[in-house]
């Protein structure tokens, strides 16, 4: 059954939009418009074939059929595309997306770099991508092998004790180290009910530690973007669990205090948890462990390329110090008599009996391991410093190159890290960060982080990352200033930006107030029951 | 270094540019006693790819892959064959080198690929919406119970004893956090789920249900009556799909009146890969969307009238909510969604019934040989491509033994359920349209040499 038989064209207004040249198919050349697979695909069509598939000869439907009647009889209403159809109907989607490979990404606190495709090839060996999670463990030493390598880069590169590698992304990893701590508290007897996260964090902080069940109390930034050491120290005492801190932070900033703040809250009986999204800038250079760091998640999708695959995976493990190491998470790889063993709840009771449980169902993100181990060894201790460099001049280099033009609030107390803030103080009336963002599209870059971190006023947080060479920067910092002026002349074009777009900016009121979460097809016979 | 484009003079430009001498002066901010001088030692120096592809491959060979002999393992994770166009299209670098769609004007490729993936996951688990992914099933399992909690107000989760163990185990460490308490047991080697005795349990304080279709042992039972219980008692029915092929042969549990329903869908398009990355189906009710965690993906118009997608529903996010929101979780399973979704829409509802098809026959088909074999007993009357065999002695060295002659006989109980004595002897045996009626033959003549 076809699902849509009338056959489809983009809904268009009659003025066919401003920019929107007016073609017969809605397309305007290579930019080409694609329907949804409900609309063009069939129930009937299917572009796999089960004829001569090994299993087929015993498959037809058995005899006996073990399905405790519960066959299931109604459509399901799954449209399916032939090969063809189905690879083009993905590729033409595809060039709906803006991607690294296409051009600068400067998100800030994303590290877009440069994704090498080393990764994706060695990812995909077999004995890597067709291993199953439960095979007997004389059978996956090589998977085992690779945790624990990269487990050992993780370790020494951080100056930690040890690493937790399961979590499945930043956020998990902060849930990872919250209940180490959590656990590490139980274990003195304590019930300290308060994490203290500063203003400037990122929104998961707050939220991981809510779910865990600790009061969140913001802590103020100083004037030149860094975190109040004196207000955070006046708050330290017997109901304080433990602090949040991003460093290098998402202003930019390296928090010049860390150390000092860290032994402030170790006197306190607290401990520091430490949010590594934006450990590139300073991989190779600094060790987290040597400025008094309990736990910190390092994102292997950030720091160490594994793709960000629009929305994931990640993967997040996290390092340890050895106040918290005894409460890590299951499982994890140990060796042994040059044998490398998955400690699981079986064996952890005869020496791991403090762990806080598990949080995965395997053993974390195998597939992103093995991209960033072959990052890290591709770069080696020189290259990653390098990488950490590289990617600080970039920012720097950015940073003093648009200075002029757009206000930069910390510009003048010195170099930032990894990426640049600038804020809005210096357009037109009536002209705003997302005016500069949605025009920077037109010029054919992904904008950089908006509106965050909160502390600055309509925030442009700019990662270049290191994998930008100088021509590209200079290019960018030129579209930028050539957007930034327009929006401090009040350029109107730029209110209605992007105009070179697949679409013109998305009304997100309309698509909060009357959700359309899945497709509702017009035959009433494929509603969903 | 081939991945970092600055040259030397490149860097001597910009550091006068910026003003300052050495790139030491832009590390002014990391104290003195923190900063390291050189690379840091007893770690080697940077790899050509010949000597890191081959570093690489010498450590996937020491794994015996799923694809080198007969292979019976599933709990979890099961090996289907993933189309060749599925791996080639997620490798374009638009898909893979994309962000989170924050931008949507620019990520319309990934926007309308997840309002497709929504809505084949929602038609699939019979539900009303579904999100745009988690990042397994066990965290999804859990993320399901925290909202049970949230939508009835109560903290007690009743979790069925055939729910995989480490997805227990995950609900399990969550709940010493969060105050939910989880009733739980361990199965027993018998026909019959235990969804009778679970409806028997419910009261006032349950929030919810949670049971798997099929389970641990690879029971199906009827959610139907299951679902009357709770919804008697105004508590919610989760069910967890750890086969989402499954759901070509056997009814939804949506349409079955489940609550909300998650699942684990690494079976198509992703692959085994040694437990992850994986992807998380949820899908549930159109009147608990609000409660739901992670992100959704809505249709709208853009300024020109034209239909497009965005992120929508994000106040109940971390990053506009922060401590308030419904889950901390910020990055899912984006890229393994869209394997999961080409490989549904090449399927077709047509290929996923035929798959199913193939996979309950050749499970049928091996069943019926495999409990010929002296001293092994089929527990199951009802599965769809996993069954549990409890043989005449214990499992977990059988597996090994096998595993040793190069044959992946299943997954024992005993490595699920270590000290559950009454488990031990239990195997169960994954039957997908990747195995051949040869690779069960050779399952059923090594048990039969090794049960002697």
């Amino acid at each position: 059954m076809t699902i849509n038989q009338s056959g489809w064209r983009p809904t268009m207004t009659e003025k066919g939009g401003e920019s929107a040249a007016s073609t017969f198919t809605g397309n305007k050349a290579l930019m080409l418009e694609e329907a949804l697979i409900f609309e063009i695909g069939s129930t009937e069509t299917t572009g796999v074939d089960f004829t001569g598939t090994p299993a087929e000869s015993d498959a037809a439907m058995p005899a006996k059929a073990y399905l405790a009647g519960l066959e299931r009889e109604a459509p399901i209403g799954l449209p399916g595309l032939s090969e063809p159809e189905a690879v083009r109907h993905y590729t033409r989607l595809s060039r709906q997306n803006y991607a690294i490979d296409l051009g600068l990404f400067p998100l800030g606190s994303c590290t877009m770099k440069h994704n090498p495709r080393l990764n994706e090839k060695m990812a995909r060996l077999p004995g890597f991508a067709d291993v199953h999670p439960l095979q007997p463990v004389d059978t996956v030493q090589g998977a085992l092998e690779v945790i624990h390598q990269l487990a050992h880069w993780l370790v020494t590169l951080t100056g930690m004790h040890s690493v937790a590698m399961s979590p499945k992304a930043g956020a998990h990893g902060e849930l990872c180290g919250i209940l180490a701590i959590k656990a590490a508290l139980a274990a003195r007897g304590e019930d300290r009910r308060v994490i203290l996260v500063p203003e400037s964090a990122h929104g998961t902080n707050p939220a991981t530690a809510a779910f865990a069940g600790f009061a969140v109390e913001d802590i103020p930034a100083t004037a030149d973007g860094r975190v109040d050491t004196a207000a955070l120290k006046a708050r330290l005492g017997p109901d304080v669990a433990g602090v949040m801190i991003t460093n290098p932070n998402t202003c930019g900033l390296f928090e010049r205090d860390l150390k000092e703040i860290s032994d402030a809250v170790h006197a306190a009986g607290g401990y520091v948890y430490c949010d590594g999204a934006n450990f590139n800038a300073i991989v190779g250079r600094v060790r987290p462990g040597d400025l008094g760091v309990d736990a910190m998640h390092i994102n292997l999708h950030k720091t160490f390329s594994t793709p960000h695959g629009g929305g994931g995976p990640g993967s997040g493990p996290v390092v340890l110090s050895e106040a918290l190491t005894p409460y890590a998470p299951l499982p994890f790889v140990e060796q042994r008599d040059g044998r490398f063993e998955l400690v699981e709840e079986e064996t952890a009771g005869e020496h791991h009996a403090a762990s806080f449980g598990r949080m995965v169902a395997f053993h974390g993100q195998m597939g992103m391991f093995t991209r960033a181990l072959t990052y890290i060894l591709s770069h080696g201790a020189d290259g990653l410093r390098q990488v950490a460099e590289d990617a600080v001049l970039n920012a720097n280099y950015v940073l003093r190159s648009l200075e002029d033009v757009l206000d930069a609030p910390f510009g003048g107390a010195g170099p930032c890290m990894h990426e640049a803030l600038f804020s809005d103080a210096n357009l037109a009336e009536g002209f705003s960060t997302l005016d500069v963002a949605k025009g920077l599209i037109d010029e054919g870059y992904h904008p950089m982080t908006v509106y965050f971190p909160l502390v600055v006023h309509g925030a442009m947080l700019v990662e270049p990352t290191e994998t930008e060479s100088k021509a590209a920067l200079d290019q960018f910092v030129g579209a930028l200033r050539s957007v930034a002026e327009r929006a401090k002349a009040g350029d109107p074009a730029l209110k209605t930006a992007p105009h070179f777009a697949p679409r013109s900016r998305l009304d997100e009121t309309q698509a909060a107030r009357k959700p359309v979460l899945v497709w509702k097809d017009a035959e009433p016979a494929l509603a969903a029951e | 270094m081939r991945y970092l484009p600055l040259t030397p003079s490149d860097r001597d430009a910009m550091l006068a540019t910026i003003g300052v001498a050495s790139i030491d002066e832009l590390f002014v901010d990391v104290p003195e006693a923190a900063r390291l001088s050189g690379p840091i030692a007893g770690l080697p120096d940077h790899a050509s790819e010949i000597a890191v592809e081959r570093h690489m491959t010498a450590l996937a060979r020491k794994n015996i892959a799923a694809g080198d002999g007969p292979f019976f393992l599933g709990c979890g994770a099961y090996r289907h064959h993933v189309p060749a166009s599925v791996d080639h299209l997620i490798q374009r670098g638009e898909y893979l080198t994309a962000y989170t769609p924050y931008q949507p004007e620019i990520a319309q490729g990934t926007l309308q690929m997840l309002f497709e993936f929504q809505t084949q996951v929602a038609r699939l688990l019979g539900t009303d919406v579904a999100n745009a992914s988690m990042y397994d099933g066990s965290t999804a399992c859990w993320e399901a119970i925290g909202m049970a909690r949230r939508i009835t107000r109560r903290g007690k989760a009743i979790l069925s004893s055939g729910l995989h163990p480490h997805y227990v185990s995950v609900a399990r460490t969550m709940a010493k956090y969060t105050g939910d308490v989880l009733e739980t047991g361990t199965p027993e080697l018998v026909p019959d789920t235990d969804y009778h005795a679970l409806a028997e349990a419910i009261d006032a304080d349950t929030s919810c249900v949670v049971v798997q279709y099929p389970d641990i042992l690879g029971r199906i039972g009827d959610l139907k009556p299951l679902a009357e219980a709770c919804h008697a008692k105004k508590a919610l029915l989760i069910v967890v799909v750890t086969e989402p092929v499954a759901l070509g042969a056997l009814k939804s549990p949506g349409e079955m009146d489940a609550d909300i329903v998650v699942g684990e869908g690494q079976s198509l398009g992703v692959g085994l890969q040694f437990g992850g990355p994986y992807v998380g189906l949820f899908g549930c009710k159109e009147k608990y969307v609000r409660q739901m965690p992670g992100r959704l993906c809505g249709e709208t118009v853009d300024a020109d009238g034209r239909r497009g997608f965005v992120l929508t529903l994000s106040t109940r996010e971390q990053h506009i909510r922060r401590e308030k929101a419904t889950s901390n979780i910020c990055t899912n399973s984006g890229l393994c969604a869209l394997a999961f979704s080409i490989h549904m829409t090449l399927l077709g509802e047509k290929g996923l019934r035929d798959l199913a098809r193939v996979n309950h026959g050749a499970a049928a088909a091996a069943a019926e040989r495999l409990q010929m074999v002296p001293g092994v007993t089929l527990v199951n009357t009802s599965f769809f491509n996993e069954f549990t065999l409890e043989l005449s002695q214990e499992a977990r060295p059988v597996v090994r033994q096998l595993a040793e002659n190069g044959i992946l006989a299943g997954v024992s109980l005993g490595r699920l359920y270590p000290g559950e004595g009454s488990l031990a002897n239990g195997l169960v045996v994954a039957v997908t349209e990747t195995t051949t009626a040869g690779d069960v033959d050779a399952l059923a003549g090594a048990l039969e040499e090794v049960l002697k």
